[in-house]
């Protein structure tokens, strides 16, 4: 028997079809697990794989889409598999047709939703999908598919515990929905990228619809995949006939539809629900015949297409430039470091935010600072961004340790940055990109140092990439940096690096990046050279740019360089740039380089809504309104004139909530408005902590609070209301998330000296987790109130569990938390 | 028990369905917390800064409804009887709500809704951002989501009514005495993860957590 990954490079491969109607039709009851009829019914298994080995089959899957640790016990789990095994190796011993035949271990999603949807860790779904991957690669089969996946984490967790855990080939097979989108979102590309990184040797789509809804799906894989695309069909769409299941798209549709398909380059063929060993025979019968005519007009190549990719989309590195947001770093920002010592994430997320919003394509995310747990916290702010952005990361750091866990958990193919031309640290790095997938940042320099002239540059990229093929990382998957060094030190500086990405980009063929911004390191005004050197390095060649896409200068660049160059239909891009394009005026007072929303005039700031009305002053007008921009526009005009941060927070801020909070508890005003006024006074909030790390020495604590939602529960809204109304009163609030084990309750409170802890619960199945954490609580720390709320909580219920003090909504929490801290109680 | 009736998927546009294309502002004003005593704030009112709200909602809605996918899978049931208890397709732990609820039917269809997972991200998104959105999100996908069981309950009894049978309010897992723990059986009989991507968590809830299970008995 041949090596499969070699048999498909000269043939079609063909799969099975349908067991699951075919096993109801046997007996099958609604609810029962298939699996077991492994050990139950091995002989009818065999009997439906020998017909599909008897139709043409080449591959025959496992009964074993559902044999995970989730739902069998360990013992019951190896006979499920190895039962499963043996049954698929009799049919293939029964059936008597000569070609070849493989048995795949079949590896369907376990069940179960990970984070940030659901509440399984990644590494524990790893887990589940190695037992069965083991026990299945111990016995022996040719290889493994993993199909039907409709989440992209869900997928990557079972390809790397596949890879883990075995040296069989790995083909996989993910569940398109109507609007060509796996259910969580994610495009055929954006699997493609992730997939091939992780060394997939087949991909493709497979079952949720007929052959010919998923035509865009096909033609996107076609267009995308360097290794050989897959499709496995259902039979169209069931209905009911008579009480029976039917599929609108017979076998010979079918086939006609998959030979088109097959011509257009999909080499692996086969069926999935509602289709039987006919569709599979006639399927075999129209393209067998002229396979060798077929193979040979759509060769499997590699396409050389350089990309990375979310849980949503692929960005490929092309003609257009790609923008990486470079505010995600500490490096000169005392804000952000602040943030960082804090491990306020919110700060960290809103500076995504922000970049996205501003055009940004890709995030750079680097936490490196030497006091903080660089690798918990880069994995951490990883985990955090990807559930709320869908950009892709550049994952940025030089501690291999925190590379590694980043790029694990990481959601999609991420871009790595970096790796150089020293051996040392290739030896390190290039394992993990083809671990990981990824497209990884080569900077040209080694262990010399960084070379003056462009041409020792290019001769490191070289090196670079002759090292890298050895792990099987070819030159698409590098991103070369060349190297921007600032022109005040040497006014050469900027030509080598010019010349040598010229080179790297047009003789060795590679995409290429920058740091755009050190060019101008120790100059005034520096924006001018930077783009102006942005533009002379587009013009050369360059790729992608490391940059802040809130810089109108560099944005600038950006959209005229696209419409002179064609990569702009009709101009609409830069259109649009040019109806907000703010020409450079007086400095506004900012330095160069400052807060967010540069660009553009304030959106809510109209006549009227400037003045006091009845509030007392603007700024009191606009928390109580709500209105988010104004707020923070006028707390930095009063600190342009002059007022003190706390003047601010005590007469202006405080006052504000006070009135929103007593028209909320006199029912005169509503949750929504209470919590767009919280956030109104956040965004000056911002305004006033920034003017602090940039004046230290004043502080507005009004106290610390800790506060989590208790171990078992997943619900955080009402945990997060309080946390926002908290801090608007000017409490250092410590946000322990969802989920919170009591134990780790118990050290925040002890490491911060908080004196009050809050505790939400949703659900009555999560309070006895609440009184253990309470219990904990007054056993260590006597002196610690508790606070407590959530849904399912009345004052008996507190009283039961021993609380301090039941708040029945987030205002409650502040007038109680306010009482302990000036000592009333 | 003909609990061997397909499993069936329907998919709704909601702009071939007028049912689904209205949003229904009182209960979004319900869901969010704008509440006087019983009755939600009216939209309308003159206040001003309820006009604020009402433009959240619509920003929030704008911003929401394009990544919602409405869909339910189904299958028809038998319900046979054991004196008073009901016999189905799954342990109903003898419930007495349930049994009551489904009294003299000879029928029913048991059905999983969700308008999808997409929504969910938005609120984890707005949790970290705006709060205020985040609530208004929760409020907007409650109200979708009923009004997708409306829709499909109001076409099943169009159908029922054809055969001369009527129906009974659909009633959930978690409902009276009837256990959460039933939703296993609901997401096993439906094959909810495969075919519209319902699954449970540790704790039964489902996600997307804009996702309701129901039965409907006829009679």
């Amino acid at each position: 028997m041949s090596d499969i990954r070699e048999y498909m490079k000269n043939n079609i491969l063909y799969l099975d079809g349908g067991m699951g109607t075919l096993l109801q039709k046997r007996g099958l009851k609604p609810g029962e697990l298939p699996e077991r009829w492994n050990i139950t019914h091995p002989e009818i298994i065999t009997e439906l794989q020998k017909a599909y080995y008897d139709a043409g089959s080449n591959v025959v899957y496992t009964n074993t889409f559902g044999a995970n640790s989730l739902k069998f016990e360990p013992d019951e789990l190896r006979a499920i598999v190895q039962g499963a095994i043996d049954a698929a190796r009799a049919a293939r011993d029964q059936s008597e047709t000569p070609h070849e035949k493989f048995i795949a271990l079949d590896i369907g999603p376990m069940g179960r939703l990970l984070k940030p949807y659901g509440d399984m860790d990644f590494d524990e779904a790893v887990e589940v999908y190695a037992q069965t991957i083991r026990i299945g690669a111990e016995y022996g089969v040719d290889l493994i598919d993993i199909e039907t996946m409709n989440d992209s984490y869900d997928t990557k967790a079972a390809l790397l515990a596949a890879k883990e855990n075995s040296d069989l080939p790995v083909i996989v097979t993910n569940a398109y929905g109507e609007d060509g989108k796996l259910m969580t979102g994610a495009s055929p590309a954006a699997m493609i990228a992730m997939l091939e990184g992780m060394g997939a040797d087949a991909v493709g789509a497979n079952c949720s619809l007929g052959p010919e809804q998923l035509r865009g799906v096909v033609e996107e894989y076609i267009k995308y995949a360097s290794v050989p695309v897959i499709l496995k069909p259902n039979a169209g769409l069931p209905r009911s006939e008579n009480g029976e299941t039917v599929y609108d798209v017979t076998p010979d549709e079918f086939a006609s539809i998959m030979r088109e398909y097959a011509c257009m380059g999909v080499r692996v063929l086969g069926g999935c629900c509602g289709t039987t060993p006919d569709y599979i025979r006639a399927t075999v019968e129209k393209t067998a015949p002229d396979m060798a005519e077929i193979t040979a007009r759509t060769p499997v190549t590699d396409k050389n297409i350089t990309f990375i990719s979310s849980y949503t989309h692929a960005v490929e590195f092309k003609d257009s430039p790609i923008l990486i947001g470079e505010r995600i770093n500490p490096t000169g920002k005392k804000r952000f470091k602040q943030a960082l010592r804090d491990q306020d994430i919110d700060y960290i997320l809103g500076e995504g935010l922000r970049q996205q919003d501003a055009g940004a394509h890709v995030l750079d995310v680097n936490v490196g600072l030497p006091e903080i747990d660089e690798p918990e916290l880069l994995d951490r702010v990883t985990c955090e961004l990807q559930a709320i952005i869908d950009l892709p990361l550049q994952i940025d750091t030089t501690d291999p340790v925190a590379m590694e866990r980043a790029l694990r958990h990481y959601n999609g193919k991420a871009l790595i940055n970096s790796v150089n031309g020293k051996q040392e640290i290739m030896d390190v790095i290039f394992p993990l990109v083809a671990k990981y997938g990824g497209l990884c940042v080569a900077l040209t320099l080694d262990e010399d140092g960084i070379p003056e002239s462009a041409e020792r540059r290019v001769e490191i990229a070289e090196h670079i990439i002759e090292e890298a093929a050895k792990y099987g990382i070819g030159r698409k998957d590098l991103l070369f940096d060349t190297l921007a060094m600032t022109i005040s030190a040497d006014t050469k500086a900027a030509l080598a690096t010019l010349k040598s990405l010229h080179e790297i980009r047009t003789r060795l063929g590679c995409h290429t990046s920058l740091g755009v911004s050190n060019i101008s390191f120790g100059l005034p005004a520096r924006e001018l050279v930077t783009s102006t050197f942005f533009a002379l390095a587009l013009e050369e060649g360059l790729s992608a740019a490391i940059m802040n896409p809130h810089s109108q200068e560099m944005m600038k660049v950006y959209y005229t360089y696209r419409a002179l160059h064609d990569l702009d239909e009709n101009c609409m891009d830069y259109i649009t740039f040019a109806d907000n394009y703010v020409p450079a005026g007086p400095a506004p007072g900012q330095a160069a380089g400052g807060n967010a929303g540069a660009a553009g005039p304030a959106t809510d700031a109209g006549t009227k809504s400037q003045t006091g009305d009845d509030y007392g002053s603007p700024l009191k007008r606009a928390i109580v309104k709500g209105l988010k921009e104004q707020a923070a526009n006028l707390t930095r005009d009063l600190l342009a004139e002059g007022r003190q941060s706390l003047d601010i927070v005590n007469e202006e801020i405080i006052p504000a909530l006070d009135i929103v909070g007593q028209g909320f508890e006199a029912k005169k005003m509503y949750l929504p408005q209470l919590l767009m006024s919280a956030e109104a006074s956040q965004s000056a909030f911002e305004i006033i902590k920034a003017d602090m790390a940039a004046h230290p020495g004043e502080a507005v604590s009004r106290g610390k609070f800790v506060i989590a939602t208790v171990h078992g529960d997943i619900h955080d809204i009402g945990k997060n209301i309080v946390k926002l109304i908290m801090e608007n009163y000017g409490f250092e609030v410590y946000d322990l998330g969802k989920d919170v084990p009591p134990e780790d309750v118990v050290a925040k409170a002890e490491e911060t000296g908080a004196p009050i802890v809050g505790l939400s619960a949703l659900m009555t199945t999560t309070v006895p987790a609440m009184e253990e954490t309470i219990r904990q609580l007054r056993a260590k720390l006597p002196e610690v109130k508790t606070v407590v709320g959530g849904a399912v909580l009345t004052q008996e219920y507190a009283d039961e569990i021993g609380a301090d003090f039941y708040a029945r909504d987030a205002m409650a929490t502040v007038r109680y938390a306010l009482d302990v801290v000036e000592g009333k109680i | 028990m003909s609990v061997t009736s397909p499993i069936l998927v329907r998919t709704y546009d909601p702009k071939e369905c007028p049912q689904l294309s209205a949003i229904n502002m009182d209960e979004v004003m319900r869901y969010g917390g704008m509440m006087i005593s019983r009755t939600p704030v009216p939209p309308d009112t003159r206040d001003e800064s309820v006009g604020e709200v009402r433009a959240l909602i619509d920003e929030c809605a704008s911003e929401v409804l394009p990544m919602l996918a409405y869909k339910v899978c189904y299958r028809h049931i038998d319900v046979t009887w054991d004196g008073d208890s009901p016999v189905l397709p799954f342990d109903s732990h003898r419930s007495r709500n349930l049994a009551h609820n489904l009294e003299g039917c000879t029928a029913g269809v048991m059905f999983a809704a969700t308008i999808g997972v997409g929504i969910d991200r938005l609120i984890t998104r707005y949790n970290h951002s705006s709060p205020s959105k985040a609530l208004i999100l929760q409020a907007l996908g409650a109200e979708r989501v009923e009004a997708l069981c409306d829709l499909f309950n109001a076409q099943i009894e169009e159908e029922a009514v054809a055969k001369g049978m009527s129906l009974r309010p659909r009633f959930s897992p978690g409902y009276g005495d009837l256990p959460l723990t039933v939703q296993k059986d609901f997401m096993t009989l439906l094959d909810c993860a495969h075919l519209i991507g319902i699954n449970l968590n540790e704790s039964l809830l489902m996600s997307p957590s804009k996702s309701v299970t129901a039965i409907i008995g006829m009679k």
